[in-house]
């Protein structure tokens, strides 16, 4: 049965750059936990010879030529963002981490 | 790094074995993108290469490009992989503004090609197979410009401005398996691993290759285990690894400045470290996160890839001559020895003198030029070879222009500085430089005459039969023509002039 800790949903909301407070940590653990729980039932009557889904249409091998198509010019790509500069999206710094 | 001890690289490798994972990511040279139809040339001015869908705006949806999948497995096919027969596109979640999507569309436990293996050569000629875990698709992310710090950097930064033209531009991951009991040669193989990989991925024509541009980037993973050990130590992952001897420096350093930490006690964090090019040292990056924190799931807007078999040996057909096999049959087509090979192969030369030899100059020429005299040039210049402005079409015509008897070899060698000058074409340089073999027979006579006249017991001599004197007036006639003669050729007029 999933047990989602109060710890582990401050983990994901770490990753997610969210800020939850602490009670927010409570009500969100039992809310995660009620969806983990549903799921694990579908586990539990799924078959070893049934692949998990992850696409509902059964397509595959659907491509695209490679082909240049006009897209978005430096005004339109930057037209809906909070800040730009030097025809660049311009974001707050980013602390701690470096790509 | 703040170990007090510095341990000199043999008493690491007396210490330690080093293990390495290398990980190589190639920008594919499709027209557009991977999921888009935006184009992906270099250096166009930021963010008009962009749209919709690597914008990550809503509504957008990807959809995949033919010829990098198919790029993409030629790799995986030349790197002796097998294709996966069905494989997933999956979301790299993490929070960063590289990727507007604030995800990455990448491959995790499908990769399209997998178990391969590549043959490296070193420079003694030893040849080590290293095992190949992976090749798989993903997309490049935005570049980052960081504003208000010091050095262009994170730290210190006030803000940064994000420039998505490269975002999804299509990207190969191509991961080693561990590598292994190299000892003190592990940086050496290292490099010569990314070097063959480069030369492989020239051949198959699936991308520039410029690591200078950032479209051939290496990761270096090294870890350390004492010797005796068998469980590996924890490693570390070196990036900004922009060039083949960075890959060699970064991964000696690595191993030195690990070494130095385990000896006094301490503990390696698992960390990435960035190579720094002007000190040859290795800072501290991010923490890595862990693969779960990924929270890698499968791409629900791509459909999965299934390539059926005949398209597979359709790709498997197109694919050149490998580097490999070229090279044995070039030593076989030019008689080259072993030992000429390998200084061939060292100087990074194989395509440049084939080429050369295309453009109609004999095998031995083109070696003379570029392995002793051009070699030299580019390593005065730090260049590598390729990078000189001199093209093999060049030489070959300054090889010409020496057949037909236009250059000596000494005038020849100029008209290569001239061409290296940026003077123009070795045509243009010898008119410019006037450097032509004066091969006017009458300017020669005119010449001819004066030596003999102003010399006139040297004259005798040779009238007389004493042939060996003619030396005198050939010397002669090369001063009064600035050696641009052919000496060969005036030695026979003054004995002509002399009978």
């Amino acid at each position: 049965m999933p047990n989602i800790s109060r710890d582990e949903v401050a983990h994901l909301a770490r990753l997610a750059r969210l800020a939850v407070t602490e009670d927010e940590l409570d009500t969100f653990a039992g809310q995660l936990d009620v969806i983990l729980q549903s799921v694990a039932r579908v586990g539990e009557v799924a078959a070893e010879d049934i692949p998990p889904t992850s696409h509902a249409v059964p397509l595959t091998n659907v491509f695209r030529e490679d082909l240049v198509r006009p897209g978005l010019t430096q005004q339109q790509a930057l037209a809906g963002a909070p800040a730009a500069e030097d025809g660049r999206f311009r974001v707050p710094r980013i602390l701690g981490e470096e790509a | 790094m703040t170990a007090a001890t510095v341990l000199d690289y043999d008493e690491v490798i007396e210490r330690f074995d080093p293990v390495l994972g290398l990980e190589v990511h190639v920008e594919l040279n499709t027209h557009t993108k991977m999921f888009c139809g935006c184009p992906t040339t270099f250096g166009a001015e930021p963010n008009t290469q962009v749209c919709p869908t690597c914008l990550g705006l809503p509504g957008s949806l990807p959809v995949v490009n033919r010829v990098a999948v198919e790029s993409a497995m030629r790799i995986g096919l030349a790197l002796n992989c097998e294709i996966a027969p069905w494989c997933r596109f999956a979301r790299k979640n993490y929070f960063y503004p590289d990727m507007p999507k604030n995800f990455q569309t990448s491959q995790y436990d499908e990769p399209i090609a997998f178990n391969g293996s590549l043959d490296v050569t070193l420079e003694d000629g030893t040849v080590v197979t290293v095992a190949i875990e992976r090749a798989h698709m993903e997309e490049d992310t935005g570049k980052s410009l960081h504003v208000g710090g010091a050095t262009g950097r994170i730290h210190g930064a006030d803000h940064s401005l994000l420039d998505y033209n490269r975002a999804g531009v299509p990207l190969i991951e191509i991961v080693t398996k561990p590598i292994e009991g190299m000892g003190e040669r592990a940086p050496e193989v290292a490099r010569a691993y990314v070097s063959t990989l480069r030369d492989l991925l020239r051949a198959l024509d699936v991308s520039d290759v410029r690591m200078d541009q950032g479209s051939l980037r290496c990761d270096a993973n090294v870890s350390l285990m004492s010797k005796g050990a068998t469980e590996f130590g924890t490693r570390t992952e070196t990036k900004n690894v922009n060039s083949l001897r960075s890959v060699e420096r970064a991964v000696r350093y690595e191993m030195t400045r690990q070494a130095a930490i385990l000896v006094e006690g301490g503990s390696i964090l698992q960390e990435t470290r960035h190579f720094q090019e002007a000190t040859g040292t290795t800072s501290a990056g991010r923490r890595k996160e862990t693969s779960e924190d990924y929270r890698y799931f499968p791409e629900p807007d791509l459909v999965p890839i299934a390539p059926p078999a005949e398209w597979v040996e359709q790709l498997r057909a197109t694919l050149p001559e490998m580097p490999s096999e070229r090279r044995k049959r070039i030593q076989a087509d030019w008689q080259l020895t072993d030992l000429e090979l390998r200084d061939l192969v060292n100087a990074g030369a194989v395509d440049l003198v084939a080429a050369t030899v295309d453009a109609g100059a004999s095998p031995a020429e083109a070696r003379a030029w570029w392995v002793s005299y051009l070699s030299q040039e580019a390593n005065s210049r730090g260049l590598e070879l390729a990078a000189l402005p001199i093209t093999p079409p060049q030489v070959a015509r300054v090889s010409a222009l020496v057949a037909e008897g236009k250059l000596t070899n000494k005038l020849a060698r100029e008209v290569i500085d001239g061409v290296l000058a940026g003077e123009g074409e070795p045509d243009e340089v010898v008119e410019k430089r006037g450097l032509a073999v004066v091969s006017d027979d009458s300017a020669l006579y005119a010449a001819i005459d004066e030596a003999l006249a102003a010399q006139p017991d040297v004259a005798d001599k040779i009238r007389g039969g004493k042939v060996a004197a003619a030396g005198a007036i050939v010397g002669a006639v090369m001063k009064t023509t600035k050696g641009q003669a052919d000496a060969k050729r005036v030695r026979e007029l003054i004995l002509e002039r002399c009978t």
